[in-house]
């Protein structure tokens, strides 16, 4: 299970980074891929609104569930990587190689979960 | 109130499943693999070659004595007078005085004075309860025995016979010429061409202390580890109902798109005939196939031009690469109808098709 050094985490799996065009990057983590499976459909992002963190900004499903994914920050979504419509799988093979959406905000990431408190998260989880 | 653990059940391949790093579930209170790494390439690994799946929780049952087939004649709703042949297997509900399933199940007739039953892992007890309580009121002189002694694996694809017959080349004999929904006994194994994937190949049903050996045999010639997720998006392509989801106790077989299972033409008084005659069919279970982008899932309401309907089962389906269901709706709904489902709050359009919707490695949709 990997967990890079230089990415932020939310408690709900997301992970987070500054992006060198000035968005928040959001994707899924490698702990939520295992746990959901060959994932088969990436899509319902509200590109255009503006969500409080912790609010639904999209969905991943997997073969066996359905799983929301969230604001990492309060922001607008600006983005979706609609790349992912057609593979998927892509979260399966390189969960950080892909960003799902991305945000415009002011809000600083620095308070969100670094690689060691996420990856106690996780084991704790299990 | 407080929360009791019980421990999970094990099957006999349990530790053969974690070795081979096999992701490990709560199934119905049985610790069971739902993959071994991708459900999808264990689905296609069925579909195009060979599988196997470890269903070791569902339990065989022997009935034995004379009064056997009488005592089947009341309380399954197919007739078990179809079963002439030796080997022969039927498919039926074993239904409650309402017409409701309590169960799906497979018999074998092996001899007149013994049939074997396989009922499902999560209603086992209760079916085994029931079975004792009919023959007890009705007083049928019959034994009643679970047999949770044995192991059961299921070989299925386009290669699984073969692969058995390269595994076992002493099997080869007695089960090449065994016709679909026959069995036969070869040594310690009782070898049925039955299944639950919509694909050929047999459920093995052997004693627990040689299911690893056995299983470790069967890999070591190429057949594919594959777990309960693969195992359910097999069968509901084929068509297949999954008892909890497509009907229980309080669904009529008829409701359920079983009323092929059920017969009504022999005189038989049969436990729910009463029932399912006064009720007849109230509901059709119909497949659908989504056109838009999405997954269908259960409970998710359906909106057709007759009414209101529920999926039943949904998924994302591996050969047809678009999400598929099953379906309860009004009696109205015909193959071919543009029908809403509800997902996440938004409609999305399906169609309602016939089912299966895979055979044999082949989309028929």
């Amino acid at each position: 299970m990997q967990f890079p050094e230089q990415l932020k985490y939310t408690p709900t799996h997301e992970w987070v980074k500054q992006g060198d065009d000035g968005l928040i990057w959001v994707g899924i983590t490698d702990a939520a891929q295992d746990m959901l499976g060959d994932l088969v459909f990436v899509g319902d992002v509200k590109v255009g609104q503006t969500l409080k963190a912790g609010e639904t900004a999209g969905v991943v499903e997997s073969v066996k569930a359905a799983s929301d994914i969230y604001a990492p920050v309060d922001g607008e979504v600006v983005a979706f990587n609609d790349a992912l419509e057609a593979e998927p799988q892509k979260l399966n093979s390189g969960p950080y190689d892909a960003w799902i959406f991305k945000m415009k905000t002011a809000a600083p990431i620095d308070g969100l979960l670094n690689a060691e408190a996420y990856r106690a998260n996780v084991d704790s989880s299990k | 109130m407080p929360v009791i653990h019980t421990p999970l059940k094990r099957t006999p391949l349990y530790d053969t499943h974690a070795a081979a790093g096999a992701k490990l579930v709560d199934f119905g209170g049985w610790e069971m693999p739902l993959n071994y790494g991708s459900q999808i390439e264990e689905h296609h690994a069925v579909r195009r070659d060979a599988g196997m799946f470890d269903v070791s929780h569902m339990r065989p049952v022997d009935l034995e004595g004379a009064d056997t087939r009488p005592f089947l004649r009341a309380l399954i709703a197919n007739n078990v007078d179809k079963l002439t042949q030796p080997g022969k297997a039927l498919y039926t509900c074993m239904l409650n005085e309402s017409g409701g399933v309590i169960d799906d199940l497979i018999v074998y007739f092996m001899r007149e004075d013994w049939f074997r039953v396989v009922v499902n892992a999560s209603t086992a007890d209760k079916d085994i309860a029931w079975m004792r309580q009919v023959a007890a009121e009705r007083r049928f002189n019959i034994r009643i025995t679970p047999r949770a002694d044995l192991a059961i694996i299921a070989v299925q694809g386009p290669n699984a016979r073969a692969k058995l017959w390269q595994a076992r080349p002493s099997t080869r004999d007695a089960t090449e010429k065994l016709s679909a929904f026959f069995a036969a006994e070869v040594g310690d194994l009782f070898v049925a061409r039955t299944g639950y994937t919509g694909e050929d190949g047999f459920e093995i049903i052997l004693p627990s202390q040689n299911a690893a050996q056995f299983w470790s045999e069967l890999k070591a010639v190429g057949v594919a580890e594959a777990g309960l997720g693969a195992r359910d998006t097999l069968r509901l392509e084929a068509g297949m109902n999954l008892y909890g989801n497509d009907m229980d106790e309080v669904v009529s077989p008829l409701d359920a798109g079983l009323a092929w299972t059920v017969d009504l033409k022999a005189p038989r008084k049969f436990i729910g005939r009463d029932a399912l005659e006064r009720d007849g069919a109230r509901r059709a279970l119909v497949g659908l196939k989504l056109l838009d982008r999405g997954v269908l899932r259960s409970h998710q309401k359906v909106v057709t031009a007759a009414g209101a309907g529920e999926v039943t089962s949904g998924t994302f389906s591996p050969t047809l690469q678009t999400s598929i269901a099953m379906a309860r709706v009004p009696r109205e709904v015909k193959v071919g109808d543009a029908v809403q489902v509800d997902v996440r709050g938004k409609l999305l359009n399906a169609q309602v098709v016939k089912m299966p919707f895979v055979r044999n490695g082949k989309a028929l949709i």
